[in-house]
C-alpha cells in the first residue's frame, strides 16, 4: 500500500523532473508541478523516515489462530544452533 | 508330488480348480520384482490403476491398488519402464493371473526425477509457468514476507541482507518445516497466510542448500501451486544457484539462493535517498533556473515597455508642438483672410451700388435744382425770343398777304402748294385758302402760259 503510494510518488516525480527539464512547459503549469514535485520529495523523505523497521514471525497458536510477533534472528539463531 | 496330486478329487468344479492354481501361483510369486513396460493404463475413479506390463515377447496383466497408487510419486503413464514389485495372483471371476503390485519405480531415472518431470509437464500444460504470468517485482517494498525455517542458514542470509541494503524495510516471517513430512503442505499454508497479509507486498519462499531429496518439499504440487496463486509477486530461493524446484518454475523470480532474493526484492536504501536526493535538487535547479529566466524576461519586457512609453511621450510632445504650429498657423491665415475679407468688403462695399446710390441721392436734388434754374432762366429767354420771333412771324405771315388779298392753293390730294398751274389737271379739286375761309374748286382749264 505505502510502498504503492512510493513507487508512484517516485515515477512521478521522475515524471515532474524529465517534465520540467524538458522546459517547454508554460510558467504556471511548471510553477505548478514544481510544488507538486517539491511535496513528492518531502513525502517520499518522510515514507522512508517514518519505516518502522520491524522483523516480526507469524506464529500459530494451539487454537489454530495466527499471530504476529516480535522476532529477534540474533536470539532465535542462538537458541537452535 | 503326484501322489498328493492323485490324492484331489477327480471331479473338481472351475472354482476349485481356479483356487487352487491361485494357491499355487501366489505360493510360488510371493514377493516378486518385474521389469516391463506399462500398457493399456486404466485409471477408473475407483482409484485402482490397472495396466499391462510387457516386454518384447509377453504380457502380463497388473494392478496397484488405491492405498498404493497413493503413494506413488509419479504418475503411471503409457510406455513407461517400470520396476514393478509385488505377488502373483489370479482374479477368479475371469481365471486371470495377474501381477498385485505393491511399489512401482520407474526404471532409470528416480522416482522423483520422474515426479518432477511429471508434475512439471503437467503444470507447463496448464500455464502456470508462463512468462505471461510472472509479475513485476516492487520496487520498494515496505514489508517482506518471507517463508522458510527459522533455524536455516537462509533467514539469517536474507535478514543480513535486508538489514544491510534496506535497513527500513519491515520483515514477516512465516517458520515452516522446509523438508521432512507435511513439510510441503505448511509451506503452501504459509504462502497463502502472507500472500493475505494486506501489509505484505512481495514473498521470499524457500531454504538454503541440502541433499536434491531435502529440497523436494518445493517440488510439490501444492506449494507450487499456492506460490501461483500468491496475490503479491514470490520470488524463489531454493538451496544452491544448481537446484531447480517447480517453485523456481512458478515464481514470479528466481533467485538462484536466499541471499540474491533479498537483494532481489529491496533497493538499497542509500541508493533511493541518493535518486531522491537528486531529483528534490534539479527540481529546485530547475525551478531556479526557470525563475530567472522568467524574471529576466519580464525585465527585458519592462525596459521595452519603458522604451515603448518614453517614445509615447516623445512623441506626445511632438504632437503637442506640431498642433500648437498648425493652430498658430491657422490662426494667422485665419487672421490674414479675415483682414483681406474686410479690406475686400469695404472695397467692394465702396464699388457697389449702395454708394452710387448714395452718392446719387445727394446728386439728384443738386442737379434738380439746377435743371430748374435753366429751366427757369431759358424760359424767360426763350419766352422773349418767341415774341420777338412772333411779330417777325407775323409780318411774314402769308395770312397778312392773305389779307392783301393774294390766296394760296393747294391740291386737295397731297396738300401741295400749287405755283405752276401745269402742277394740276383738269378736273383736279383744288383748296383756296383765303384770308377768311377757304373754297374748294375743281380746275375747268389749264393756261400754263401766264397772262393772258
Amino acid at each position: 500500500m505505502a510502498a504503492v503510494k512510493f513507487e508512484y510518488a517516485m515515477a512521478r516525480l521522475e515524471t515532474i523532473v524529465a517534465e520540467l527539464e524538458k522546459g517547454d512547459l508554460p510558467l504556471d503549469d511548471s510553477l505548478k508541478i514544481f510544488e507538486e514535485g517539491i511535496r513528492l520529495s518531502k513525502t517520499c523523505l518522510k515514507m522512508l523516515e517514518d519505516a518502522e523497521r520491524k522483523v516480526e514471525i507469524l506464529v500459530q497458536e494451539k487454537d489454530g489462530k495466527k499471530r504476529i510477533q516480535a522476532f529477534s534472528p540474533g536470539e532465535d539463531e542462538s537458541e537452535n544452533s | 508330488m503326484t501322489g498328493h496330486n492323485l490324492a484331489l478329487p477327480l471331479l473338481l468344479s472351475v472354482s476349485d480348480v481356479t483356487r487352487l492354481i491361485r494357491n499355487s501361483l501366489e505360493d510360488q510369486f510371493q514377493d516378486v520384482w518385474i521389469e516391463g513396460e506399462i500398457s493399456n493404463l486404466r485409471a477408473p475413479s475407483s482409484g485402482h490403476l490397472y495396466f499391462t506390463l510387457k516386454d518384447s515377447q509377453s504380457q502380463l496383466r497388473g494392478v496397484l491398488f488405491r492405498s498404493g497408487a497413493l503413494r506413488l510419486r509419479f504418475a503411471l503413464q503409457e510406455g513407461l519402464a517400470v520396476i514393478a514389485r509385488g505377488r502373483i495372483s489370479v482374479y477368479e471371476p475371469r481365471g486371470e493371473y495377474q501381477l498385485i503390485v505393491d511399489s512401482l519405480e520407474p526404471k532409470g531415472v528416480g522416482a522423483f526425477q520422474l515426479a518432477f518431470e511429471q508434475l512439471k509437464e503437467r503444470l507447463s500444460q496448464e500455464g502456470l509457468f508462463d512468462e505471461a504470468r510472472k509479475r513485476r517485482l516492487p520496487a520498494f517494498p515496505r514489508t517482506v514476507g518471507v517463508v522458510t525455517s527459522l533455524t536455516g542458514a537462509a533467514i539469517r542470509d536474507i535478514v543480513a541482507v535486508l538489514r544491510r541494503r534496506c535497513p527500513i524495510v519491515n520483515l514477516l516471517i512465516a517458520p515452516v518445516p522446509v523438508q521432512g513430512d507435511g513439510a510441503g503442505a505448511s509451506i503452501a499454508e504459509a504462502i497463502d497466510a502472507l500472500s493475505a497479509m494486506p501489509q505484505v507486498e512481495v514473498l521470499i519462499v524457500g531454504r538454503g542448500g541440502g541433499a536434491s531429496e531435502d529440497l523436494w518439499a518445493f517440488n510439490e504440487e501444492a506449494v507450487v501451486r499456492a506460490i501461483a496463486r500468491s496475490r503479491v509477486p514470490v520470488v524463489s530461493a531454493v538451496g544452491h544457484e544448481i537446484d531447480v524446484t517447480l517453485s523456481d518454475f512458478a515464481a514470479d523470480h528466481r533467485a538462484p539462493t536466499p541471499s540474491a532474493a533479498a537483494e532481489a526484492v529491496v533497493p538499497v536504501l542509500d541508493e533511493i535517498m541518493e535518486r531522491l536526493d537528486e531529483l528534490a535538487r534539479r527540481l529546485s535547479r530547475i525551478v531556479d533556473t526557470m525563475l530567472q529566466m522568467q524574471r529576466h524576461r519580464f525585465e527585458r519586457s519592462l525596459n521595452v515597455l519603458h522604451e515603448i512609453r518614453f517614445r509615447i511621450q516623445t512623441e506626445a510632445q511632438r504632437l503637442d508642438e506640431l498642433r500648437d504650429g498648425l493652430t498658430r498657423i491657422f490662426t494667422e491665415q485665419l487672421t490674414t483672410l479675415h483682414r483681406e475679407m474686410v479690406e475686400r468688403r469695404h472695397l467692394l462695399l465702396a464699388q457697389g451700388p449702395q454708394s452710387r446710390i448714395q452718392r446719387s441721392l445727394v446728386l439728384i436734388p443738386q442737379l434738380c435744382k439746377r435743371l430748374e434754374q435753366e429751366a427757369r432762366r431759358g424760359l424767360i429767354g426763350r419766352r422773349q425770343s418767341v415774341a420777338l420771333q412772333m411779330a417777325a412771324l407775323d409780318a411774314l405771315s402769308p395770312l397778312a398777304i392773305l389779307q392783301r388779298g393774294f390766296s394760296i392753293v393747294q391740291t386737295v390730294s397731297d396738300g401741295r402748294v400749287l405755283r405752276r398751274a401745269s402742277d394740276v389737271a383738269v378736273g383736279a379739286s383744288v383748296q383756296v385758302r383765303l384770308a377768311e375761309g377757304q373754297l374748294v374748286c375743281q380746275v375747268d382749264k389749264v393756261m400754263p402760259s401766264s397772262i393772258a
